[in-house]
């Protein structure tokens, strides 16, 4: 048996695991996702639990501030972004812009002239991402890949430069004093205790999956599919290819917006430079390293790039080093990612020539 | 108030552009004949500054300063530091082209060998002994130790030969980009503050262009340009080699089958973009007296813009693109504020994009493909 051979079969148990899952008969299906859930959502007390807090636990950081500042906001990133770079096949660089107009939004409109209440201001956030994404999308959507990526990494610079140029968004100074969201019976939103927004992000989290999902099974995920495998083909079989690529950067600037909506409210300030174009390559790192196109890759890859990091000490400073490598490593010998998506062994074996 | 300062705008901004047209080459050529936006290229420039700061200060021996005055020197002396850091600097982002290319590039094409296994083997000890240690003799000991065998393993696995798709090609380079990036803001001693270099050449105004200052290290700029544009365009047309480029750029699977290495040609050709970009590293650090970590990003950038702005693929459109762009992005930044200046690339890359994407003189390089 050969080395490589040997790789090919350490991957199999993975691919296992899903399929094992799949399976079950519906009922222990159920109790087993309503189980993982609940376990989820006890995640902040996982450093207390003996050998997994060991492994867990984040030394120097309160593990809380990292799972809500950190964790959760890769997670919903990685999510989105996974719409666009894994579902439709469109290389998004500028990802960050949307994060930061999500976050931008929230913190103008309940903080400053305005005084909304927390709970409009998401959904504005949110549609004002997606109106991001539709004004990046429409002129930018005819381009070829590699075209695309350099315009919408110019997209995410202007962004910031616009943000540091304008008074009314506070200049390099940012916007502070965002409001937290209400509380909610004991679930008292504050700076001390994270917990709650983990409650509240690990929802949100929950609402993604389930929406993604469904779409991804439907009309417009097969739409989706077929523009990531070939897009020449896909139009001739009558697929609308720019409205579908136009939704799917639409869907995904939402949940950066969401994401942003969110850690602008938890960290109560924000200024150009938390949108720096660093941040966008880490969101992709996480989507490529958990592997594009796959959901549950993407959650672990996304879960990675923000806690190993903060776990190992010696990484924290050297980050952008290190996923800079990670990232030609992953591509040079996983192309595919940790937990890969279904089927995408057999797609990037015949696409060695194909334009994505 | 504009009409007072526009020819100076003007001689600026066609030095910048002349900048930009070098870099914009190397971007050019590797379209050309691998059709990849080698996003690393940018680092490849920025490799090429630090060159020439390692060049003045070490191998040359300049301080920042000499008793609070610049340290200028002239005749002979001047010409040797000037020729010298300017082959370093060639030298440096040439090699890092190479090492890009072999490392993050070859392998995906399934050619991947020896030494590109052997830099991410290297690479991979480095990463995962951060996790045991924070030392750097420790580090560079343990990655050592892990380089050997697990370079043996990385050349088993290219020996599938598995081509990777588009998109991996690119995703490559931004993760090479960034290493090299932070490597710098890392391991460089002044991290990621400015590095200022030594200003050995006594910026003298030679001639006042109606109103406008020429100085002597803006007509340095324009004879090197020209003169190293020049002398590629000669290599492309009239050697052999240059033949190979232009043949893989055409059609690379027909060129493997009438005899042309292709994969000796994709090096000569980041070799060659590489030694372009040192070239415009050193005129850059002539002009400026400093570079960062993060210089290359959006001249980087600004240079790809140039690059599609004159067609992308055609080495003389690079150096039209560059002049419009540097000419442009001045004037632009006179009329909307210096602070927008950056913007103004991004939206002529776009409005070019949209409307022309084949750029002002056409894809000559290769085929015309939109």
């Amino acid at each position: 048996m050969s080395l490589t051979d040997a790789f090919r079969q350490r991957t199999a148990p993975q691919l296992q695991l899903g399929n094992r899952f799949r399976a079950l008969p519906r009922s222990a299906k159920w109790s087993l996702s309503a189980l993982l859930i609940v376990a989820f959502y006890l995640t902040p007390y996982w450093p207390d639990v003996p050998v997994l807090g060991w492994i867990i636990n984040t030394p120097g950081t309160s593990f809380e501030n990292v799972l809500t500042d950190q964790i959760m906001m890769f997670i919903l990133v990685a999510l989105g972004l996974n719409v666009v770079v894994g579902f439709a096949g469109l290389l998004d660089l500028g990802y960050v812009g949307f994060y930061a107009v999500g976050a931008y939004t929230t913190a103008v409109v309940t903080s400053g002239q305005f005084t909304l209440p927390w709970i409009a201001a998401l959904p504005l956030s949110v549609i004002m991402a997606m109106i991001a994404g539709v004004i990046l999308g429409t002129p930018t959507l005819r381009l070829r890949g590699d075209y695309l990526a350099i315009v919408t990494l110019g997209f995410g610079e202007i962004i910031r430069i616009t943000a540091n140029n304008s008074d009314w968004l506070g200049g390099p100074r940012g916007i502070s004093k965002v409001p937290h969201p209400p509380s909610i019976g004991p679930l008292k939103f504050g700076v001390l205790n994270a917990k709650p927004y983990w409650y509240l992000g690990f929802t949100v989290i929950l609402v993604v999956i389930f929406v993604l999902t469904r779409l991804e099974k439907s009309r417009v995920g097969r739409a989706w599919a077929a523009v990531r495998e070939d897009e020449d083909a896909a139009e001739l079989m009558g697929v609308d290819t720019f409205k579908f690529k136009l939704w799917a950067f639409a869907i995904g600037a939402a949940i950066g917006g969401i994401a942003g909506s969110l850690y602008a409210s938890k960290v109560g300030f924000i200024n150009p430079d938390n949108f720096q174009l660093q941040l966008s390559i880490l969101f992709l790192a996480a989507v490529v390293l958990g592997g594009t196109g796959s959901m549950y890759g993407v959650i672990m890859g996304g879960f990675l790039v923000a806690w190993i990091p903060e776990r190992f000490r010696g990484f924290s400073t050297r980050r952008y080093f290190v996923f800079g490598v990670v990232l030609v490593l992953v591509m040079v010998f996983r192309p595919q990612g940790i937990i890969p998506r279904r089927g995408a062994a057999a797609g990037i074996a015949q696409k060695g020539e194909s334009d994505v | 108030m504009i009409y007072r300062t526009f020819w100076d705008l003007t001689v600026s901004g066609i030095v910048l552009g002349l900048i930009y047209a070098l870099v914009a080459l190397g971007y050019t050529m590797v379209y050309g004949v691998l059709r990849l936006i080698n996003f690393a290229h940018s680092e490849i420039f920025m490799v090429g500054t630090f060159g020439v700061l390692v060049s003045l200060t070490k191998v040359f021996g300049i301080s920042l300063f000499d008793d609070g005055q610049y340290p200028y020197r002239s005749g002979f002396v001047l010409v040797a530091i000037l020729v010298g850091s300017t082959v370093a600097a060639m030298v440096v982002s040439g090699a890092g082209a190479v090492v890009l290319e072999r490392t993050a590039y070859r392998p995906l094409r399934g050619a991947g060998d020896a030494y590109g296994a052997v830099v991410l083997a290297f690479l991979t000890g480095l990463i995962a002994s951060f996790l045991f240690s924070d030392h750097m003799m420790t580090n560079l000991a343990i990655s050592a130790v892990i380089t050997g065998p697990v370079s043996v393993v990385y050349v088993r696995i290219f020996r599938r030969g598995r081509q990777a798709p588009r998109l991996a090609f690119l995703i490559s380079a931004i993760g090479s980009s960034m290493a090299m990036a932070e490597a710098v803001a890392t391991w460089g001693p002044d991290q990621r503050s400015v590095y200022k270099t030594p200003r050995v050449l006594e910026k003298k105004v030679l001639v006042n262009f109606l109103g406008a200052d020429v100085r002597i290290d803006y007509v340095i700029v324009a004879i090197g340009a020209i003169l190293m544009m020049t002398s590629l365009l000669l290599f492309v047309n009239r050697t052999r080699l240059g033949r190979g480029i232009r043949a893989v750029a055409q059609d690379a699977e027909t060129a493997r089958i009438l005899g042309v290495n292709v994969n000796s040609v994709i090096l000569v050709t980041f070799l060659l973009g590489g030694a372009m970009a040192g070239g415009a590293a050193m005129m850059f650090t002539l002009v400026y007296d400093q570079t960062r970590f993060n210089i290359g990003f959006l001249l980087g950038v600004k240079s790809f813009t140039a690059a599609v702005l004159g067609g992308i693929g055609n080495i003389k459109g690079a150096l039209l693109g560059g002049i419009v762009l540097g000419l442009a992005e001045n004037y632009g930044s006179s009329i909307f504020g210096g602070q927008w200046k950056d913007v103004i690339a991004f939206v002529v890359l776009l409005t070019v994009l949209m409307f022309r994407p084949t750029g002002i003189l056409g894809e000559s390089l290769g085929k015309a493909r939109v």
